[in-house]
């Protein structure tokens, strides 16, 4: 297990979850990340603008080393997930993505029932002989107490996930991460295929998770970024333009064109 | 406002000739299908009998059934089965959940495509070569090995193509879970792409089934007095008897030859209808 990061400066004590240095990333012979470096607060809300291919998904992706699995890729630089460095030879990334969760712009529920979606992870990560029914029944209904879906599925465990409505089904996708204890949870643009009542039941999950473990969260929408988020960084063109609060990255930019951006003067 | 003008009706009388010509030659796949059936069962009508699948023949083959060439075709068709249908599920997943982009798997596609493009005759001279060589003579065992090599990079094909069906978005939710590749295939891809992979299997059977070629040097035989005994005996099969006794100049009658053509048609399409059959069973189970 990682353990837990205890940077003191002075009268401030502040924890990060991630922190990543001098971190760059090629897709074959196209840099996406151009030496980032950012520090992201445990237990906050942290959202990531920037217009369309700035890297934020890129970015999203290495904080669990997932990006590995989609081919020609190249990362140096270090990223740190909770004080420990995820590139060190003795990290298993399958226990890195089970503290590490992540959450999609599509819900993606796997074709099988809601039930064995949320207990998918324990039974990846457990060994068939620990799970008793009474183990995996407890787990399914918390998680999706958690989640706020519990009512709505209650009576129908059983049934395929990949029936229920865009918003449960992401609701459901949050819900599977649940059992694993995760300490961050990635969100990529986990709003944009639902409707307005959806991406507000999924905001005020966030809100009430987000008290819980850290969150980082893509966003082409700015006042969801604005609403939801405690932290934001702004990125353009694979680098971290500004990052700051919220409220002064919106309010008060330091960068002209973090201000362009979310005046949405373009993007 | 809103009439329609003299471009616009030009347009749609393009649309309507267009839409029929393609609907036409669509039609036009119904008719051969349809001739050739018909045609097969006009003329074998005076042979079909349960004799005529279930006796050996007699009388020089003028007389009698078929029964060893249905047995040996079954059994070419069933070894050729078990050796292709692992190797080449295995291979194709392999290729399309494992194998990145390199020089290694560039090659194994490669090979595949070129084996897939081979003619079978030419199959046929390397199962003489290769598998005829090993087992010392012609037997049922070289015969399927060779109908495998020609039908293992379609399987190969097909599968990768069932596998590559299955939706990214299933695959990256169970990675960041922390499943392993194992664990997703198993769980997740398998059970989502079987219907395709079965189904692209058996076409490949029915295939074999029909091919004479790759059999003819390699393990069939013309007439044997009794069934085989173990892969390693020769053995009559449809298509080799549907080819001898039609090039043999008139001797054999006419509803004989037609009578085994129905029969390995009927056994192809039986193929057929299990794969049709096999894929509505598990159409119904998945679902996204």
């Amino acid at each position: 297990m990682m353990a837990m990061p205890q940077e003191t400066s002075g009268a401030v004590q502040e924890t990060y979850s991630i922190e990543t240095h001098n971190l760059s990333l090629w897709y074959g012979d196209f840099q996406a990340l151009h030496a980032v470096s950012v520090r992201i607060r445990s237990g906050l809300i942290t959202s990531l603008i920037g217009p369309s291919g700035c890297g934020k998904t890129t970015l999203l992706r290495c904080l669990n080393r997932v990006n590995e699995r989609y081919g020609n890729v190249t990362t140096t630089g270090d990223i740190r997930v909770l004080g420990k460095n995820i590139y060190d030879e003795d990290v298993s990334l399958v226990e890195l993505r089970r503290c590490v969760g992540m959450v999609f712009q599509r819900p993606n529920p796997l074709p099988i029932s809601i039930y064995e979606n949320v207990v998918f992870g324990l039974r990846i990560h457990t060994p068939a002989a620990q799970l008793s029914r009474s183990v995996l029944d407890e787990a399914v209904e918390t998680s999706l107490k958690e989640v706020l879906l519990w009512d709505a599925v209650k009576d129908k465990l059983k049934k395929r996930a990949t029936g229920l409505q865009l918003e449960q089904q992401q609701k459901l996708c949050i819900a599977r991460l649940m059992p694993l204890k995760p300490q961050v949870v990635l969100m990529d643009e986990p709003c944009s295929a639902l409707d307005a009542r959806g991406t507000e039941a999924i905001e005020d999950l966030m809100s009430i998770l987000g008290k819980r473990f850290t969150i980082v969260i893509v966003t082409h929408n700015m006042a969801q970024a604005r609403r939801a988020s405690e932290e934001c960084i702004y990125m353009y063109m694979g680098k971290i333009v500004e990052h700051g609060t919220t409220l002064d990255v919106f309010l008060r930019p330091r960068n002209k064109e973090t201000e362009n951006y979310v005046e949405g003067r373009y993007g | 406002m809103f009439k329609e003008t003299p471009w616009v009706r030009r347009k749609f009388a393009v649309e309507r000739l267009v839409a029929s010509l393609f609907a036409l030659m669509a039609a036009a796949m119904i008719v051969p299908l349809l001739l050739v059936v018909a045609h097969l069962f006009w003329q074998a009508w005076p042979s079909l009998s349960w004799e005529f699948i279930s006796a050996f023949p007699r009388n020089n083959l003028k007389e009698g059934g078929i029964y060893p060439a249905i047995y040996g075709t079954f059994l070419m068709v069933a070894i050729s089965l078990a050796i292709t249908a692992p190797i080449g599920i295995l291979a194709a997943v392999y290729l399309n959940e494992y194998a990145r982009d390199s020089w290694f798997t560039r090659i194994v596609n490669l090979a595949v495509v070129n084996l897939a493009g081979v003619p079978s005759i030419v199959h046929a001279l390397f199962g003489v070569g290769a598998f005829v060589w090993i087992t010392g003579r012609p037997c049922i065992l070289a015969a399927s090995m060779t109908l495998g090599i020609m039908t293992l990079p379609v399987i190969i094909a097909s599968t990768k193509q069932s596998l590559a069906a299955v939706p990214m978005a299933f695959r990256e939710a169970c990675w960041n879970v922390g499943a392993s590749r194992w664990q997703t295939i198993r769980t997740i891809v398998l059970p989502n792409s079987i219907s395709g992979i079965l189904t692209g299997v058996i076409l490949q059977v029915s295939r074999a089934a029909g091919e004479t070629a790759p059999i003819l040097f390699t393990g069939a035989v013309f007439f044997r007095r009794e069934l085989p005994q173990s892969p390693l005996d020769q053995s009559m099969s449809l298509s080799m008897h549907l080819f001898s006794i039609a090039t043999q100049g008139g001797q054999v009658p006419l509803s004989i030859q037609y009578g085994t053509a129905v029969v390995l048609l009927g056994l192809v399409m039986a193929f057929n209808l299990g794969s049709i059959v096999l894929r509505i069973y598990f159409r119904t189970r998945k679902k996204w």
